[in-house]
């Protein structure tokens, strides 16, 4: 790798600032990691100043964009030649565009708080300045991912989050169960990284070259079946990360990690690097239809799925991460509509990124006030002892039911308004999907309503705590509630604020084109109407079932479908009996070839060698005599070969 | 007649290297005569450290003008000072230093690896007075030189005789020096009778085919001879026997099958530091005249004498490898090992390719360098026994076992040259390796480089051997399974055969003795930070080697032609 200095072709200033976006925090990811004990009692604020001050580069990067008109806003900062062989040649670069900026600015900022409320979170872990170091490499490997120029620098990222999402989510690894979620994560990540080196590989031979400028270019001029074939591996990529159907069993377990690591990796950025990919491989998706049906169809079932595993998890964390795969699982349904879809996408995505890390804080909050217990059977009328978690958790609450007028609704709205629109003249995919959106966004508002109450209203049902004395539910310290209120507050007011006027689309136009017009199969005023009534119906009697209804300490034995729900819709015993027993099969029965077959024949030669070896040291006596007359022999069987062959 | 003598202008500074070392071990010689005793040592060692030091500069000051020039015949064409001349020159004085840095390094209690008194009958109560008064025999540092001189000489020799002189001058010093180990020392003196006898024999047909060649030319000198030999028409059968006559005692020094017998036995019984310097400089220097022989002074007769090449580096690098495989004795192992390179090497001359030259020059550093290092280690790697005083080095393979846990700076260490030695990538070995190989390639002799791979492939399974052992072996306790060989402790004088037989008998009957009771335990010594300092330099040359070649291909690269 040669750094020869960084060059842009930045219409407007500042450009240049963008790898100090990455590097601040990895620095400080390093820096953290190698003082080691020594930085234990500032390591933690050095931690939150990196992504603070990332955040301040965002923000310069940010107004100095919106200086120049939307035609000259993507920018392309490189840092050298990185790969230079043969007739391939690969910068290694940074793309900074309104996509790209729209990120960053949602990592650094929710990251920002998070950090903050993780020095209060962490308080008392004797490695809390490890914790950080993990999170700062979170923060530079998620920067780096949507920032890079191409597929490659971009996979480096996406391992990147990778590790840190393991360090995290393991980050307890005493506890094995823990090591085994961090574990199980990976895996799943693995299957779906082969999808993106996969789609590098037919990228990488069917154009020549993995940067996003060089291959949107090109992909008008190749076949339909490669751009289909790209498509379908960046797909699964993007299920793995993103924890869609069927790569999604790993997000319910990584909740074993710190609560912070969850609202900030498993809630806010990372899980929702998938929708980043497919947005900003929006080229070869429009052109790929049948791709394209296959993320709708994806994004379809886990919006389902995980609705419905969400209204059955008693535990607050995992009812939280099945939310997440449902919202996911809107944006992914989005972005598979196309140029429709792709912006409305992307605004879920930031305003899901503040209603779920704010959701995720306040659990947190909830269980630092509980003694760590994560079980909602436990908790009940928590609202009058924790004031300001209730309220804004009840901001996220109403934003991620699509609650006029807060959040929600502006992202999620025009998402089911959008998936109503017939596709390639298709009228059966609107209303499958439109229904699909429009019923998610009903058991959406019951699961997440059942919550909210099961927490903070009704009867208190606290148990004792794990060392037999009682529950004192207390208010978590400002450094925690701080950040809940700021995220509390654009979970109300960022929504209209994006959606007014277009705002946030007209931003994105830049990246992800003009958006098409299509006509709805129902009216925009029925389907929002229809919308809000399913949506207060179902919060309604998920009140009448939570809040006055008494909600028994110990889970009822529950319908078929409810003890589905409970085990993830049997996705483990569908794995374990698809994957994990055949592949144990072959792998068992490639050892027992091995051993048999090659082994048997590497130690039948070596063996044979062995005594080979023996002779030899036979020939060794040690005599004089002996070796003189073996030199002799030597000298004469090699006249005799020189004589012969020189006659 | 003195007025018709007229004074042979000599080109002192082209030869200013060998001149230098050679001087050191005349004034090493008269120290010996008139520097009190207590002195002795001091002056020597410095003076053996500095001689091959300043020879590593006078090689950088000729640098550039050979590189220029192509080369100066010295003396009359008895001395051709060229680009390989001054390559094998550098790695020579380079590795002759490092070699003298072991021989220098002592433990505590001032023993180093030789006798106190080389001439006392092992066992007698001589020696143990000679022990007793704490005497030493500085003489092996003059010794060392002179060897180092002629090893210098070598392969800048520019006719028959001066080959033949040098090859002298190097083996006599080391044939003495093989007999001069501290411990074992029957199984040293008899190494040294040997390694004398097979070598007298050795040269009698090297100075045999001289005569021969002389015959068919007319002249010693090189370049008559090759003009002499240059037209390949109607050969006398008597040339190509003198040639190869002459190969043979190349060969001998070199180890290569089937002259390699006294290899194992000269190494295991030499003192260690000189086994060291034998299997690093003898090679060199060797090749270095092996190249010179093959490349510029017959290449008329490199058809005649290609199966005979063909031959024997198929059967070094078979037979190296496969002995190797059932080596119990560490110097032993690495003694066969060191017959497998010289296979692997003569792949890269029978390459009869211009970049063959660079390619056993570059591999014989990378063996070099690992080859120093990988015995200094094994000069610190002591038995102590049950009263906790350090005796002889423990080599016995199973001795190691579990070293990787209780030294794992040392452990590493042996690792980073074995694993040089098979040739693994980021280690100079592998550069070596690749060198010759794809010269070998290049010269149409594929099949050697088959062979060689495959035999580098076993090769790899006893260097890994001892990786495992050190790492992931418990250190063996007194109770032994019984299945694994454990040595005895080997004792200091090995005990006579009966039937006047031969002491590696001996040894290599006790050390597969199953049934042995352990009364030694395996300790790692601290010497004066001589030896640390040698294998330190050692790994460092492997590691960056091969790391980043470039820089070594580029300057070996640049400079190997020979004159013609």
């Amino acid at each position: 790798m040669l750094i020869t200095g960084i060059t842009t072709d930045a219409a407007w200033s500042g450009a240049a600032l963008a790898p100090w976006l990455v590097g601040i925090p990895l620095l400080s990811a390093a820096v953290l990691l190698l003082a080691g004990r020594r930085s234990d009692r500032w390591g933690h604020w050095l931690g939150v100043l990196a992504p603070l001050a990332s955040l301040v580069i965002g923000v310069v990067l940010l107004f100095s964009m919106l200086s120049v008109p939307g035609g000259s806003r993507t920018a392309t900062v490189s840092l050298g030649r990185w790969i230079d062989a043969g007739t391939f040649h690969l910068d290694a670069g940074f793309r900074i565009d309104p996509l790209s900026l729209t990120f960053v600015l949602l990592v650094t900022f929710v990251g920002t708080l998070i950090h903050v409320y993780s020095v209060a979170y962490m308080e008392h872990d004797a490695d809390r300045r490890r914790f950080f170091a993990y999170m700062n490499l979170f923060v530079a490997a998620m920067l780096l991912l949507v920032t890079a120029s191409s597929y490659l620098l971009l996979f480096v990222g996406w391992e990147g989050v990778g590790l840190a999402s393991y360090l995290l989510i393991g980050f307890w690894n005493h506890n094995p169960v823990y090591a085994a979620a961090a574990k199980k994560a990976f895996v799943a990540n693995r299957i779906g990284d082969v999808g993106l080196i996969v789609a590098m590989g037919l990228l990488f031979s069917h154009v020549g070259a993995l940067d996003f400028a060089t291959v949107d270019a090109a992909v008008p001029h190749l076949s339909t079946g490669a751009v289909t074939a790209i498509g379908l591996m960046l797909l699964l990529a993007a299920c793995g990360k993103s924890a869609q159907f069927p790569l999604q069993s790993w997000l319910g377990d990584a909740m074993a990690g710190p609560t912070p690591v969850s609202a900030l990796i498993h809630a806010a950025t990372m899980v929702t690097a998938g929708v980043y990919l497919v947005v900003r491989s929006n080229a070869i998706f429009t052109a790929a239809p049948d791709a394209r049906l296959v993320v709708t169809i994806v994004g379809a079932i886990s919006l389902l799925f995980g609705a419905i595993v969400g209204c059955a998890k008693d535990d607050i964390k995992k009812a939280l991460a099945a939310s997440t795969m449902s919202q996911i699982g809107y944006m992914m349904l989005a972005a598979g509509l196309g140029p429709v879809g792709y912006a409305f996408a992307i605004m879920h995505l930031v305003t899901h990124g503040f209603f779920k890390a704010g959701l995720f804080l306040g659990a947190g909050s909830v269980m630092h006030g509980m003694d760590d217990q994560t079980d909602m059977r436990g908790f009940g009328g928590l609202g009058r002892t924790m004031k300001i978690t209730y309220f804004t958790v009840m901001a996220g609450w109403l934003a991620i039911l699509g609650m006029f007028p807060l959040s929600g609704f502006w992202s999620k709205d025009p998402i089911i308004e959008a998936a109503f629109v017939p596709q390639d003249g298709q009228t059966w995919r609107a209303w499958v999907f439109g229904l699909v959106a429009l019923l998610g966004a009903g058991i959406t508002s019951f699961y997440m309503s059942r919550l909210f109450f099961m927490t903070f209203e009704g009867k208190r049902r606290w148990t004792t705590k794990t060392d037999g004395t009682p529950q004192h539910p207390h208010e978590a310290p400002a450094l925690m509630t701080v950040p809940m209120v700021i995220l509390a507050i654009g979970s109300v007011g960022l929504g209209a604020f994006l959606a007014v006027g277009d705002r946030f689309t007209r931003w994105l136009e830049p990246v992800t084109g003009p958006r098409g017009d299509g006509q709805a199969v129902l009216p925009g005023w029925l389907l929002i109407t229809l919308s809000l009534v399913l949506v207060i119906g179902a919060a309604a009697y998920a009140w009448t079932r939570y809040a006055v209804a008494e909600v028994p300490a110990t889970p009822p034995v529950g319908t078929l479908v409810t003890r589905a729900a409970r085990k993830d819709l049997y996705q483990d015993v569908v794995n374990d009996a698809a994957l994990v027993v055949p592949g144990r099969m072959l792998t068992r029965s490639l050892v027992f070839g091995d051993r048999a077959v090659v082994d048997g024949a590497v130690s039948g030669i070596a063996k044979s060698t062995v005594k080979v070896g023996d002779l030899a040291r036979k020939v060794q006596t040690g005599h004089v005599r002996s070796y003189a007359a073996t030199m002799t022999l030597g000298v004469v069987v090699l006249a005799v070969v020189v004589l012969l062959l020189g006659s | 007649m003195i007025a018709a003598f007229t004074a042979p202008h000599v080109a002192w500074t082209a030869i200013a290297p060998v001149v230098i070392v050679l001087g050191a071990g005349v004034v090493g010689v008269l120290v010996e005569a008139f520097v009190p005793a207590r002195f002795r040592r001091t002056v020597q060692v410095v003076l053996a450290i500095a001689a091959p030091a300043a020879a590593v500069v006078a090689v950088a000051a000729l640098w550039q003008g050979v590189k220029q020039t192509g080369g100066t015949s010295v003396l009359g064409g008895s001395v051709l000072v060229d680009g390989p001349t001054l390559v094998t020159w550098l790695v020579l004085a380079a590795l002759g230093l490092l070699s003298v840095l072991l021989v220098a390094d002592r433990i505590e209690g001032g023993e180093d690896a030789f006798a106190p008194s080389v001439a006392a009958v092992p066992g007698s109560a001589y020696e143990e007075q000679a022990r007793a008064a704490g005497s030493m025999q500085t003489e092996v540092y003059p010794l060392v030189m002179f060897a180092l001189g002629g090893m210098m000489m070598f392969p800048a020799a520019g006719d028959l005789l001066t080959l033949f002189v040098a090859l002298e001058v190097l083996s006599l010093p080391l044939y003495l020096l093989a007999g001069t180990a501290r411990r074992r020392r029957l199984l040293s003196q008899e190494a040294s009778m040997k390694y004398f006898l097979l070598g007298a024999f050795a040269s009698a047909l090297f100075l045999f085919g001289i005569a021969l060649i002389y015959g068919y030319a007319g002249s010693i000198r090189f370049s008559d001879i090759t003009t002499a030999t240059a037209t390949p028409s109607d050969l006398d059968p008597l040339l190509v026997i003198g040639l190869l006559f002459l190969l043979v005692g190349l060969l001998f020094k070199i180890g290569a099958v089937p002259f390699h017998l006294w290899t194992p036995d000269v190494y295991q019984g030499a003192p260690t530091p000189i086994t060291a310097f034998m299997a690093a400089c003898t090679k060199v220097a060797a090749f270095g005249a092996l190249l010179r022989v093959v490349y510029a002074v017959f290449p008329g007769l490199n058809w005649d004498i290609n199966p005979v090449l063909w031959i024997v580096a198929i059967a070094t690098m078979v037979v190296g490898t496969v002995a190797a495989l059932v080596q119990n004795d560490v110097k032993r192992l690495l003694a066969y090992s060191s017959i497998a390179h010289a296979g692997f090497v003569l792949t890269g001359i029978v390459a009869f390719d211009e970049r063959g030259i660079a390619a056993v020059l570059i591999y014989l550093l990378a063996y070099g360098a690992a080859t120093v290092g990988a015995f200094g280690i094994v000069s610190l790697v002591r038995e102590r026994s049950a009263d906790g005083s350090v005796v002889g080095e423990a080599t016995a393979l199973s001795q190691w076992a579990g070293l990787g846990r209780s030294h794992p700076v040392l452990a590493v260490t042996f690792t980073l040259f074995l694993l040089s030695f098979a040739g693994i990538p980021l280690t100079a070995g592998f550069i070596g390796k690749f060198a010759v190989f794809s010269a070998a390639v290049a010269g149409g002799a594929w099949p050697l480089a088959l062979i060689g791979v495959l035999a580098s492939a076993a090769a790899a399974f006893f260097y890994v051997r001892i990786i495992v052992l050190m790492f992931f072996t418990e250190a063996q306790d007194d109770e032994a399974t019984g299945e694994a060989p454990v040595p005895a402790p080997a004792p200091a004088v090995a005990p006579a055969d009966e039937d006047g037989g031969s002491a590696v008998a001996v040894a290599q009957r006790t050390a597969t003795a199953t049934v042995a009771q352990r009364t030694t335990t395996t300790v790692v010594v601290r010497g004066e930070g001589f030896a640390t300092v040698a294998i330190a330099v050692c790994a460092i040359v492997t590691v960056v080697v091969g790391i980043d070649p470039t820089p070594v291909l580029d300057l070996i690269g640049g400079v190997a032609k020979f004159l013609p």
